[in-house]
């Protein structure tokens, strides 16, 4: 079970989050027209990779914040967290 | 039986307190701290089950954990336990065991013919003998291999023990208390560290129990005592013995179980029968030991043959006599330990003893005690079938490669040490890779990946003095970095027997003529011939040649045989065995009962109960409760001897002709406040909200970014900047975390906050042409009329001294109002409306008569918005804005949602006006045609019209807009059911809406 650094609340076991995917994905700004497929790859498209990931926990059981963890997808060592709209280094 | 094989004076068990047990049946007399095993030898019992494959006799081979023989079924008031290791299971009064994998019973078992039918058992006969024909497979191969597989029957009564779980945090986790784990534990404790320390027998100490040496002027049992008192005293540190930490998952989580009332004939009031820890470390030091290697040798697994610190640790431990007279089959040093035991004990050994000329301390005290040793010599093969009775042995060459004359020894055991292997199980789970030690002939961890270090002889150290010395450095090193108090205890003199090398031979060579079995895993009968044949079938990985063989897969793990089946393969690959490489190591380190791993999850306790604060009023009225995801909620009032059918159908229909009142506290409640709020929800919704006035509702569809209807409600405009948003009760949760996903990371521009308020209000919706008249008595002092509180309107009033809101809004397609308030005053707003409302013929409805209600207005719920309509199909296309964006309408354009003979919502009534159509039923034109039947779509909700008096059902089917009038078929091939059926329009009641605005 991973331990992860909520940036609001601290170390939390992982059964107090869920997880929401790609952290680096964008949502198109609304009112913009955009192609077919520029939304597909926003709707469904999600790269998979092998090693460093940043991605989306929702600290559900906890502050309800969602945040951004750098975790190695093959390892779980996870890297940083941050908080939703913090910089990434 | 008398204990025929127990010592006088020798051992830990209790001789105060005797206790007697069952085995197969038969009455049996142990001491307090016996196992199932040392009571059963000391008895002269060996003979205790079968093998798995060929049904050979089986019976004891280890002491502890790696015992590979002695799986017994346990019952125990009432309760069965399919798989303890005789080796570990104490005994207490009353306690009935038996054998496992025989029939009709463990002395004269039918299976055993499977030992004469050996040429059809060669590795991977399952993938050879159960191919063909096909048509074997139903009849003849399955029965076979599910009467073959397994040990022991579980049972299928309800196990009423209870197990719990536990979380623990912890600076240091010490997994063993052997000499090591005591250091260890006792150097980080006194730094300031807050330990645990987990021994997964019931007696702390590991190999100082039966071990000859001296620590601090005390013996290696005073010691541990010292310690362990010592340790208990401390209030920063745990010990716990019964308890196995047999996983290490990530971020240094470990899992271990606490076996507390197994040992007992009655788990004690207040107390589970065992405790699961999830143990969050700081830092680990495992110190698990190591486990001794067999010698293989023809029918090395005859009954007698056993592991000679086994004999050893029943020896002093236990205070029994594997045998009378044994033959020690050693390549180093230990076998000489457990000689000299039994010579201590009035046994005379025999010490065959593969090396040529060792010396050593050890071996120098055996010759000093007139131990008969025989040098360069081997067992070629145990005598006997049901129990050891003499041994065949041989002076083997130099070279190891020929055996001498064979001669034919007497013996009723034979005890076999071919070195250690460290358990690296733990460390290997940790995702340490493992290095080869050519010192030892076997696998060490190599560089640590988590917050984990090897110590003991889990890391290859195999002298005393080494140990502990390394031990109390890392106890010290490892607690100073997390408290930094630089408190160092100083380290004890150890004096212990010095021993010499061992030898690398382990595998002794079939005489001319002869084809004994060699056995290298024991409980899934994996003989030397088995790796052969898969490697001469070309079988090269050793992953591979593990499963067609399955040598290591059973539930030992091969604690006993892995090490000797990679050194086989290697041998006969040529390889140095890190070549050939080692398997992978998987959590449990042992087997685990499935009830500690559930917990109290169980039944009820598997999720939490929500319960409405008018349960009680339900409860008190004959309500019949239905899940509603985690909710409990009224499905029917019971009345007489109504079942559901006639009482939803009496609650429905005094809705529609007078009032009645329904529970809807589950119904989600999100608070939306802030400046932006009418903004956000303006893109969380398809409609249009910016100029929603304060005081009144409107009706909103949310979709997923996909396009897909993720949910629908109402949203209230209470006051400027706070609006009163309701979710459906299964989506309640999913909605907020939807919300806030937006909120905080992709419009953080927008000041609007949210949270939950689904618990603060209780609700109850009043729904009926009556509805009006009970709200003039209920509010006296507020005006609902149509003008005063119009439809989709909203008020705050004062409910008989309680704060109301009351919502106009229906989903009964009735004139209603949704009244709230705070949820302590839910069930004193519930009794005042009933008590007001008896004049007006008022009844409480449930679910039920609730969905009837919806279902005939054609308003969707959960089983319409399924997660794959879009608002077109569930029909609430007017809802989806044009002129503004919102969150999935950009995937709205998308071909397939765009095309014009998508599945639509429609009215489905059966032509002959009284079949009900199930739920799920395919709607097809022609009944009769070729299978698959193309589908026109499903059958989405059902009920029994109150408006007609017939059945009705809401379906979604393909260009649903052109097909209303025409005749179609609903199937259910599941209830064999073909029913003719007209469409209609989804609108079967009051298609203007009428009502709900009169
Ligand atoms: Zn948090």
């Amino acid at each position: 079970m991973l331990y992860i650094n909520c940036p609001h609340c601290g170390l939390r076991s992982q059964n107090e989050f869920a997880y929401g995917g790609d952290a680096t994905v964008k949502r198109p700004e609304l009112n913009r027209e955009i192609s077919d497929q520029e939304w597909d790859n926003f709707v469904y498209l999600r790269k998979s990779p092998r090693g460093k990931h940043l991605e989306l926990w929702h600290h559900i059981s906890g502050c309800r914040q969602w945040i951004k963890v750098e975790r190695d997808t093959s390892t779980h060592e996870i890297f940083k967290t941050y908080k939703a709209n913090e910089a990434i280094e | 039986m008398s204990q025929d094989f127990r010592l006088d004076n020798v051992g830990m068990v209790n001789r105060e307190k005797k206790i007697s047990f069952k085995f197969n049946g038969k009455k049996y007399f142990g001491f307090e701290g016996d196992t199932i095993a040392s009571a059963l030898i000391a008895n002269g019992v060996h003979l205790v089950g079968r093998s798995f494959k060929y049904h050979r006799p089986r019976g004891f081979f280890g002491v502890g954990v790696d015992e590979p023989y002695a799986i017994l079924q346990l019952d125990r008031n009432n309760e069965r336990d399919p798989n303890i290791r005789a080796t570990e299971q104490e005994i207490f009064e009353g306690l009935e065991v038996k054998s496992v994998n025989c029939w009709p019973s463990v002395n004269f078992d039918i299976g055993a013919i499977n030992n004469f039918l050996k040429m059809f058992f060669p590795a991977g006969f399952y993938y050879k003998t159960f191919m063909w024909p096909p048509s074997f497979w139903y009849k003849i191969y399955e029965p076979f291999i599910r009467m073959a597989a397994g040990f022991g029957e579980a049972s299928i009564k309800h196990d009423k023990e209870r197990y719990e779980h536990k979380y623990e945090y912890c600076d240091l986790l010490i997994t063993g208390s052997g000499p090591s784990g005591l250091a260890s534990a006792y150097a980080a404790a006194k730094n300031g560290a807050r330990v645990i320390l987990a021994e997964d027998k019931p007696r702390f100490g590991g190999s100082l129990l039966t071990s000859d040496v001296n620590i601090g002027n005390q013996t290696g049992v005073e010691w541990t005592e010292k310690i362990i008192a010592e340790l208990k005293s401390m209030p920063n540190v745990t010990v716990k013995n019964r308890s196995q930490v047999f996983g290490y998952y990530d971020h240094n989580m470990l899992v271990m179980s606490e076996r507390i009332s197994d040992h007992l004939p009655k788990t004690q009031k207040y107390l589970p029968k065992q405790r699961l820890w999830y143990i969050r470390a700081n830092e680990v030091l495992i110190s698990s030991g190591s486990i001794e290697r067999p010698l293989v040798f023809g029918n090395n697994d005859t009954p007698g043959v056993m592991l000679s610190s086994a004999a050893k640790e029943y020896m002093k431990v236990y205070g029994v006599l594997v045998g009378k007279k044994p033959l020690i089959f050693t390549n180093n040093d230990s076998g000489y330990e457990t000689a000299i035991e039994f010579k201590k004990n009035g046994v005379n050994p025999v010490i065959l003893d593969t090396r040529s000329n060792p010396s050593s301390d050890i071996i120098t005290e055996a010759k000093n005690l007139n131990i008969e040793i025989k040098l360069s010599y081997v067992v070629v093969a145990a005598k006997g079938y049901k129990k050891v009775k003499s041994a065949d042995i041989a002076k083997i060459s130099e070279d190891k490669k020929e055996l001498f004359k064979i001669e034919n020894i007497e013996c009723d055991c034979i005890c076999v040490s071919g070195f250690w292997t460290p358990s690296i199980h733990l460390a290997s789970q940790s995702g340490n890779k493992s290095k080869f030690n050519e010192k030892i002939d076997a696998f060490v961890p190599d560089k640590s990946k988590q917050q984990e270090n090897t110590i003991g002889s889990a890391n290859g150290i195999f002298t005393l003095e080494e140990t502990i010395k390394d031990a109390f450095d890392k106890g010290f090193d490892v607690s100073n970095k997390i408290t930094e108090k630089n408190n160092k205890v100083s380290v004890p003199t150890v004096v212990e027997k010095k021993s010499t090398v061992h030898d690398k031979f382990w595998c002794v060579p079939l005489p001319k003529g002869k084809s004994y079995k060699r056995f290298l895993d024991f409980q899934n009968d994996v003989a030397v011939s088995d790796i052969e044949l898969a490697l001469r079938e070309g079988f090269r990985s050793i992953e591979h040649v593990k499963r067609y063989t399955t040598l290591g897969m059973a539930t030992d793990q091969g604690k006993t045989s892995n090490l000797n089946g990679l050194q086989l393969v290697s041998d006969i690959e040529n390889k140095v065995v890190p070549q050939v490489g080692h398997t992978t190591f998987r959590p449990p380190y042992t087997p685990v009962s499935i009830g500690a791993i559930v917990g109290r999850e169980v039944g009820k306790h598997s999720k939490p109960t929500r319960k409405s604060p008018m349960h009680s009023w339900h409860e008190k009225n004959n309500a019949v409760f239905v899940d509603a995801g985690v909710w409990l909620r009224p499905r029917y009032y019971k009345q007489g001897n109504e079942g559901l059918f006639e009482a939803s159908k009496r609650e429905a229909k005094n809705v529609r002709q007078n009032v009645g009142v329904c529970d809807v506290t589950t119904l989600g409640k999100i608070d939306v406040k802030g400046p932006d709020a009418a903004e956000f929800l303006n893109r969380v919704y398809t409609n249009a909200w910016l100029k929603l006035p304060v005081g009144k509702a409107r009706y909103g569809v949310m979709l997923r970014e996909d396009g897909i209807v993720m949910d629908d409600g109402t949203t209230t405009r209470i006051s400027e900047n706070h609006y009163h948003m309701t979710t459906t009760t299964a989506q309640a949760a999913n909605v907020l975390s939807h919300l806030e996903y937006y909120l905080q990371l992709v419009w953080p521009e927008l000041n609007v906050n949210v949270v939950s308020t689904t618990e603060q209000w209780a609700g109850a919706a009043i729904a009926g042409p009556n509805s009006r008249k009970l709200l003039m008595k209920l509010f006296p002092n507020l005006d609902v009329s149509n003008e005063g509180l119009p439809f989709m309107g909203y008020k705050e009033a004062d409910l008989f001294g309680a704060p109301a809101k009351i919502y106009r809004i229906s989903f009964s397609g009735e004139l209603a109002y949704e009244i709230n308030v705070e949820s302590d005053n839910g069930y004193f707003m519930w009794e005042k409306i009933m008590e007001v409302g008896h004049e007006f013929q008022i009844q409480p409805y449930g679910t039920e008569a609730l969905s009837t209600l919806r279902i005939e207005m054609g308003h969707v719920a959960g089983s319409e918005l399924d997660g794959r309509t879009i608002p077109y199909d569930a029909s609430l296309e007017g809802l989806v804005s044009k002129k503004k964006d919102f969150i999935g309408k950009r995937s709205l354009n998308r071909s397939a949602f765009t095309s014009t003979d998508r599945e639509k919502l429609v009215g489905v009534v059966p032509i002959d006006k009284t079949t009900s159509i199930p739920e799920g039923s395919y709607i097809v034109k022609d009944p009769k045609a070729k299978l698959p039947n193309p589908k026109l779509g499903h059958v989405s909700a059902s009920c029994w019209s109150v408006e007609y008096d017939n059945p009705f059902s809401l379906a979604i089917i393909k260009d649903g807009k052109n097909m209303i009038g025409q005749k179609l078929f609903a199937m259910s091939p599941l209830k064999n059911k073909t029913i003719p059926v007209e469409i209609v329009s989804s609108h079967y009641v009051d298609p203007e809406g009428k009502r709900v605005r009169s």
